[in-house]
């Protein structure tokens, strides 16, 4: 069975009381929330905090504040709560397209939204047991000298793998961070750094408290995910889309997001500009994806094969426009995600 | 009140209701509700088969909800609610589940099958009238290498037609 | 066909317990296992927990090739917490599960093979401790070059990977010809040369090996092991730690799953015993799931090419196939599942002239061995796609190709395989139906198509792993005065139901419920040998050395009772847990008394059956491999859905027909069948045991790209596609009720037909398993590019194969021997086992 290795373990009831724990401690205390993601790095070593703190316990990180204007989403909703609640819809299909699409219903149960966006990066030379990470001699991200990846590199490349970051960076989210010292609003698309390693610009001594997201009221959005089997599987490859369309379906407004090709979602500026002023018929649809493949660049770190990955990016934006187009995409779903999202 | 205990202790301490029953159980603060379960609560019907979330056979409900025991601390356990297997049948009789399990051959080698008679319980308990796709939906956080599912698939079918019908002569 | 001694081979229309219709036989039946498992009180290995138990962790070694200069554990020793620690030196003497290829050693004392081999175990009082204390041991590798496939074992001969094998780095070479293949060729009217991959794999079993072992009461060992072949542990142990075998027992728990992963004696399973014995106390190990692939003995990654003459008619003239094996560091089963990739190609079709060249090396990989379909899967991949491509040269439809060709029933092979019932035609027929296949082949919209697949598996292998003349299963009896039946054999219940087939076989003879059974299995101790679950063997084997038993006690029964009914014996009947006059059936007396009067006339009544199957008519070297009492078949069509652009591959639905003889609880085959198709479509279209090279200027590594079950990808419930399972029943008389295997039997077509049904789709051939969307989409630019439409290896690299032996087929005079080596018998075979040739 593989354990746990021993560490503390801090309930704050309070943010303040949890702000206060966090300070000063750098990576040596970290936040557990639905612990998905931090309890199996933690049992394969590769992350070893000597305090674990509760987010479980402190008050008011659950909710949901909805307004005209905007929302706010607290950062310990778990994924089903997400998923589940028709209110995500609409505007916000791709958030909760992306939260049914993560791992299992399992572990979204469990997962919370904070934690997703907080996700380690992944590499399949470093998710794996600490015998496992010897038997390379391990790696630049943990322990090790070399990035097995890309040899040359003196830069980790491990990749982003959260499902509802680049759905909610279409959609404009914005994250609170709050610490002892204060709190900040960050646009989410700034929260990350294209660096395996320092993949995110949370400081350790911050808390994520809550998703905020302006009204999407005349939005469509929508999450295409790449994965070898209908659960379980991070993304391999995700395009999220939002676009709002004009009566007569010309775009007015548009973000496209390709996730899991690099270490942080990527947004597709040049293709999202070409589509402002244009309907979405084929030719245009066709251009803007080969704008928005472009900036892929998978490596051999995941599931399939990396040349394959970028070759199918187009097909994926192709299937995330046709979709806010109005296109019936049922058996493109069914067949590439299992989940026909009724 | 919880009272939380700390790691640095040597052991720790919580308070749970197991299958409707309130126990109290002290264990190594560092382990997982399948470990407090299987090693401290001597209740082994939950399975493990990779403890890091990758195949489900841990599944428990946790306050109805079906998690992954393996993925959850024991310190965040207290005046929780938490069904194993050995908690799904009433007073010496199978749950309809079981039953249907047990007819139908969608227990094989049977290690899968406690996480996915709870997981099922809780579908049922939601959605009394599951189609065949929530149900692939729900039971797609476990693994089974031996059944190829799909008699799990009618077993919890049938359990879903005995159910309404004890309902229904109930009322 | 000879009649064994112990064997009950008679038709099953002459079993006097068929004279009426079953009771419970081929009746839908909860398995008598079922309670304990959907309650969650199954006990697994890992679900033992004994006062004052103490936990073991393996030292693994994280080089793929070398030798160990030194190892110091002192440190580790001290750690506190740390009972004890073993090294090499501990436990030197090298076992393995072949006697020709004993070459593991429990901890590796020198040498150490593959990442994960054992080097050094620490036992402590808490896991947690054991694991830490592995770092604190030092060693010092003198590291080794890496040979990462076969290719490079080829061309490397030093350093040995073994002292042992052929030569160099390779294990095992075979080469057997029956008949002149190049005349053969000759008369054909097309050639056909294809060169096939396919890829190994794993059986990743929900459950983690584990295993208790405890100096018991009296200061024997006994073991609790998640095993499928507890005698043979029992063997290994007893080798291993020089014991008396009487002083050893080994209890086969319920495995959480095997499919032939658990069928070798483990190093984990002999320190344990040995830590046990030493401390005097419980000791226990639970793999991780990565050292689960460590142990491995999977399914062999096989090159293999395939050379077939056939006639206009679709006739084939002669085959020739030669395989190259990635055998992993140890031998495992691997001299088997060699000649287990030359053996069943002719138990399809009429193959009147064959060739067979195998080649196993040694590589720095986990040991590969026997899995589900074991050395027969990867062959009939190549030669079931190969028949597709045949078909679509003579323009015939492959269903009537196949049709056409089909071996007959009762007909000894080229190979001298005797084949008894076979009804591959009728399940090809079955599914051609049941498909529409007439409507859908070749006629489906681009995109979308079928694929048709045949296959043929042993019941049971004919031979034990060592040589003996014992039967390979004895099943005792003991009926006691409350009317309750105790079953005592060493058959192991792996979920396949193997305790359920006992229990059936016993009940109907006796008439009893099978609720009135108590069963011991799995246990060295308490039952009767049975060599173990594995090669489909139990349901015949078992099967029948129960219905000998209970045949055995119901003759006792009967002859009691018939003095008190006063009636004759032979109109007595067992059924609705009474014996009663079948004339006059209010004539009667309730089983328990029957019991009793059986009791008070011959003493206590306890029976005994044994099987040993048939003798098989190969008798040439290497002739040991392949023969089974009976084969099943299966035949399969599967649809696909591919997406041209990316080459994503769906499979909606599969119809499959299995030739079971008769289904002793249909649901349980129903449920074998099913769960082979389950992992078929794993194989074909995602699993892979796949290992990572590292750059060979900064490393020496050699791993497995991924030992999780995150990224080893085992189907979920979501791609599980629809099934039509069709069963075709013609009772054989060789089987319990006339009953053939389906555990096994069912995977092997789908990996073809998925194959075929790509082809159909979309007009490119995959040669290679598995078929992914990234190989799809190459196969197509090939095809756009105006090449050869495929996917798949290109060359076979040169082996110098030895001297084939030469074995004239029946029709072509032979006797079973081969020409050109000593004859092993040197009389001719007696009358009653001569040869049918068709
Ligand atoms: C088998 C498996 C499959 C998976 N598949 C997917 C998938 O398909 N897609 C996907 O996106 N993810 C997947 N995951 C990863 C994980 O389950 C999810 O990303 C999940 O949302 C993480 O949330 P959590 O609450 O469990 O995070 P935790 O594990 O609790 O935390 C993750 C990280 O975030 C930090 N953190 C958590 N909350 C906060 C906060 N509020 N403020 C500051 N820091 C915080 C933690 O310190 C930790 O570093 C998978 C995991 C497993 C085991
Ligand atoms: S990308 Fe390179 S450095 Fe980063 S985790 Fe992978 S191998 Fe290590
Ligand atoms: S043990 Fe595999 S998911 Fe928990
Ligand atoms: S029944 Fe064996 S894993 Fe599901």
């Amino acid at each position: 069975m593989m354990r746990l290795p021993l560490f503390e373990f801090r309930a704050p009831r309070t943010l303040d009381e949890a702000a206060r724990i966090l300070d000063g401690q750098g990576p040596n205390t970290m936040p557990l929330a639905g612990g998905t993601d931090l309890l199996p790095n933690m049992k394969r070593r590769q992350q070893v905090p000597r305090t674990l703190m509760s987010l479980r316990y402190v008050e008011g990180l659950n909710q949901v504040q909805w307004s005209d204007s905007a929302s706010r989403l607290g950062a310990c909703l778990t994924l089903t709560d997400v998923a589940e609640d028709p209110r995500f819809r609409n505007g916000m299909t791709a958030l909760s397209q992306a939260a049914a699409l993560v791992a299992t219903p399992h572990i979204r149960n469990m997962a919370t939204l904070g934690g997703n966006l907080c996700l380690d990066t992944r590499c399949n030379y470093y998710d794996q047991n600490y015998e496992w990470r010897k038997a390379i001699d391990f790696c630049l991200k943990k322990d090790g000298t070399i990035c097995w990846v890309a040899p040359g590199s003196r830069k980790c490349v491990a990749v982003s793998s959260t499902d509802t970051a680049p759905a909610l960076i279409a959609l404009g989210a914005r994250v609170r961070l709050v610490s002892r010292s204060g709190e900040r609003e960050v646009t989410l698309s700034e929260l990350y750094n294209n660096d395996g390693i320092n993949y995110i610009r949370r400081r350790p001594d911050e808390i994520l408290v809550e998703v905020l997201l302006d009204s999407l009221h005349g939005w469509k959005s929508s999450y295409w995910k790449l994965r070898r089997r209908g659960s379980f599987d991070f993304p391999v490859l995700s395009v999220a889309a939002a676009a709002r369309l004009s009566r007569q379906a010309v775009v007015e407004d548009a973000r496209i997001v390709v996730g899991s090709a690099a270490s942080r979602p990527l947004v597709a500026d040049g293709a999202s500009k070409f589509l402002l002023g244009r309907s979405l018929n084929s030719e245009t649809i066709a251009e803007a994806a080969g704008l928005a493949a472009r900036i892929a660049k998978p490596l051999d770190n995941t599931d399939f094969d990396m040349t394959w990955r970028k070759r199918v990016t187009a097909e994926f934006v192709t299937y995330a426009l046709r979709e806010l187009r109005g296109d019936d995409m049922h058996v493109e779903r069914g067949s590439l995600t299992r989940h026909s999202f009724e | 009140m919880i009272t939380l205990p700390v790691a640095s202790q040597k052991t720790s301490h919580v308070r749970m209701t197991l299958n409707g029953e309130q126990v109290d159980v002290s264990f190594a603060p560092y382990k997982t509700l399948l470990e407090v379960l299987r090693e401290d609560l001597g209740h082994t019907g939950t399975k493990h088969g990779c403890e890091l979330g990758e195949c489900g056979a841990c599944a428990v409900l946790l306050d109805g909800k079906p998690v992954l025991s393996c993925l959850v601390l024991g310190v965040e356990c207290d005046s929780r609610n938490v069904l194993t297997v050995e908690g799904l049948g009433l007073e010496g009789t199978l749950h309809p589940l079981q039953d249907a399990f047990a007819d139908l051959g969608a227990a094989q080698c049977g290690y899968c099958t406690p996480a996915i008679l709870v997981t099922a319980k809780s579908l049922l308990d939601q959605h009394p009238h599951a189609t065949r796709d929530q149900i692939r939906a729900a039971l797609s956080g476990v693994l089974c290498r031996c059944t190829g599912y799909l008699q799990i698939f009618e077993a919890v079918e049938s359990a879903m037609v005995k159910i309404a019908q004890q309902n229904g002569s109930a009322r | 066909m000879p009649i064994q001694k112990d064997s009950p081979e008679r038709p099953a229309k002459d079993s006097p317990a068929s004279a009426g219709e079953f009771r419970v036989i081929g009746v839908p039946r909860r398995r008598v296992d079922a309670r304990a498992k959907v309650t969650g009180q199954t006990r697994f290995a890992d679900d033992i927990f004994l006062p004052r138990i103490a936990h073991c962790k393996l030292l693994r070694s994280p080089h793929p090739h070398a030798r160990i200069r030194k190892i110091d554990t002192s440190r580790a020793l001290a750690h506190p917490g740390v009972y004890l620690v073993l090294t090499g030196k501990d436990l030197p003497i090298e076992y393995g599960i072949l006697p020709v290829s004993q070459d593991e050693q429990a901890l590796c004392l020198d040498h150490v093979r593959h990442v994960g081999d054992p080097i050094a175990a620490v036992i402590a009082r808490e896991e947690l401790t054991a694991f830490e204390a592995l770092d604190l041991i030092d060693v010092d590798y003198e590291i080794l070059a890496t040979i990462s496939d076969p290719e490079e074992a080829l061309a490397t001969p030093e350093p040995r990977i073994h002292e042992y094998g052929e030569e160099g780095n390779i294990h095992k070479r075979v080469a057997l010809e029956f008949g002149d293949v190049e005349k053969s060729f000759a008369e054909a009217d097309e050639i056909f040369e294809d060169i096939f991959f396919y890829q190994g794999s794993t059986h990743l079993p929900i459950e983690q090996h584990a295993a208790v072992a405890i100096k018991d009461p009296e200061g024997k060992l006994t073991i609790w092991s998640s095993t499928q072949t507890p005698h043979y542990l029992h063997r290994a142990l007893a080798k291993v730690l020089q014991m008396p075998p009487a002083h050893i027992r080994v209890s086969a728990t319920p495995n959480g799953g095997g499919f032939g992963g658990k069928s070798d004696p483990f190093n984990h399973e002999i320190v344990v015993a040995k830590a046990a014995l030493l401390l005097d106390r419980p000791v226990k190990i639970c793999l991780t799931r990565e050292e689960v692939f460590y142990c491995h003995r999977g399914r062999h990654p096989v090159l293999m090419k395939f050379k077939t003459g056939v006639k206009k008619d679709g006739a084939i003239t002669g085959m020739h196939l030669q395989t190259l094996i990635d055998g992993g560091g140890y031998g495992s089963y691997g001299v088997a599942s060699t000649f287990y990739t030359g053996a069943l190609q002719t138990t399809t079709y009429h193959i009147p002239r064959y060739r067979f060249e195998g080649c196993r090396t040694f590589t720095n990989k986990p040991p590969c061995g026997p899995k589900r379909g074991h050395g027969t899967v990867q062959p009939r991949f190549g030669q079931e796609v190969q028949l597709d491509k045949i078909a679509e040269k003579l323009k015939i439809d492959p269903a009537d190709l196949r049709l056409r060709i089909v071996e007959s029933p009762n007909t000894v092979t080229a190979n001298y395989l005797r084949l008894s019932t076979v009804n591959l035609s009728e399940c090809i027929r079955r599914v051609v139906k049941t498909s529409d296949w007439k409507e859908k082949f070749r006629k489906l919209p681009e995109g979308r198509g079928v694929g048709l697949a045949c296959s043929a598996y042993l019941t049971g292998a004919g031979l034990a792993i060592y040589w003996n003349k014992m039967p390979q299963s004895g099943v005792q009896l003991k009926l006691d005065r409350g009317g309750g039946v105790a079953i005592f054999c060493g058959a192991t219940e792996i979920g396949q139901g193997s305790d359920d087939v006992l229990a059936g076989i016993v009940a109907e003879v006796l008439g009893i419920d099978t609720f009135d059974i108590r069963l011991f299995t799995g246990d060295t101790d308490l039952g009767p040998v049975d060599l173990g679950s594995y090669s489909s063997r139990v349901t015949i084997m078992a099967g029948n050395a129960a219905l000998q038993a209970a045949e055995r006690a119901r003759e006792l029964l009967a002859e009691a009772v018939a003095i008190r009914l006063e009636v004759p014996k032979e109109r007595l009947r067992f059924a609705e847990k009474s014996v009663f006059d079948s004339a006059a059936p209010e004539k009667r007396v309730p089983f328990h008394e029957a019991v009793c009067l059986a009791e008070a006339r011959f003493g206590t009544i306890g029976t005994v059956g044994s099987y040993t199957p048939p003798k098989s008519p190969a008798l040439y070297k290497g002739g040991g491999v392949g023969p089974s009492p009976t084969y099943s078949y299966t035949a399969a069509v599967i649809e696909v859905a591919v997406n041209p652009l990316t080459g994503w591959i769906t499979v909606p639905k599969i119809w499959i027909a299995h030739d079971i003889g008769r289904p002793l609880n249909p649901p349980l085959v129903r449920g074998q069948v099913e769960g082979s198709v389950y992992m078929g479509l794993g194989e074909a279209l995602m699993e892979e045991q796949e290992f990572r090279r590292l750059p060979k200027k900064l490393s020496h590594a050699l791993v497995h790209k991924f030992p999780s079950m995150l990224e080893y990808k085992s189907p979920t419930s979501l791609d599980m596609p629809e099934v039509v399972t069709e069963l075709v029943e013609e009772p054989d008389p060789r089987g319990p009720f006339g009953a053939k295997e389906v555990g096994q039997g069912p995977l092997l077509p789908i990996m073809p037909a998925v194959a075929n049904a790509v082809y159909d789709a979309i007009g490119v051939r995959i040669d290679e398993v598995p078929i992914t969307p990234e190989k799809i989409v190459k196969a197509l630019a090939e095809k756009r590019a105006g090449r050869d439409p495929r996917y798949g290896p290109s060359h076979f690299p040169h082996v110098d194969w030895p001297e084939a032996l030469r074995v004239p087929p029946p029709w072509e005079g032979g006797d079973g021997n081969a020409v050109n080596d000593v004859p092993r018998h040197s009389k001719p075979r007696p009358e009653k086992e001569k040869v049918l040739s068709s």
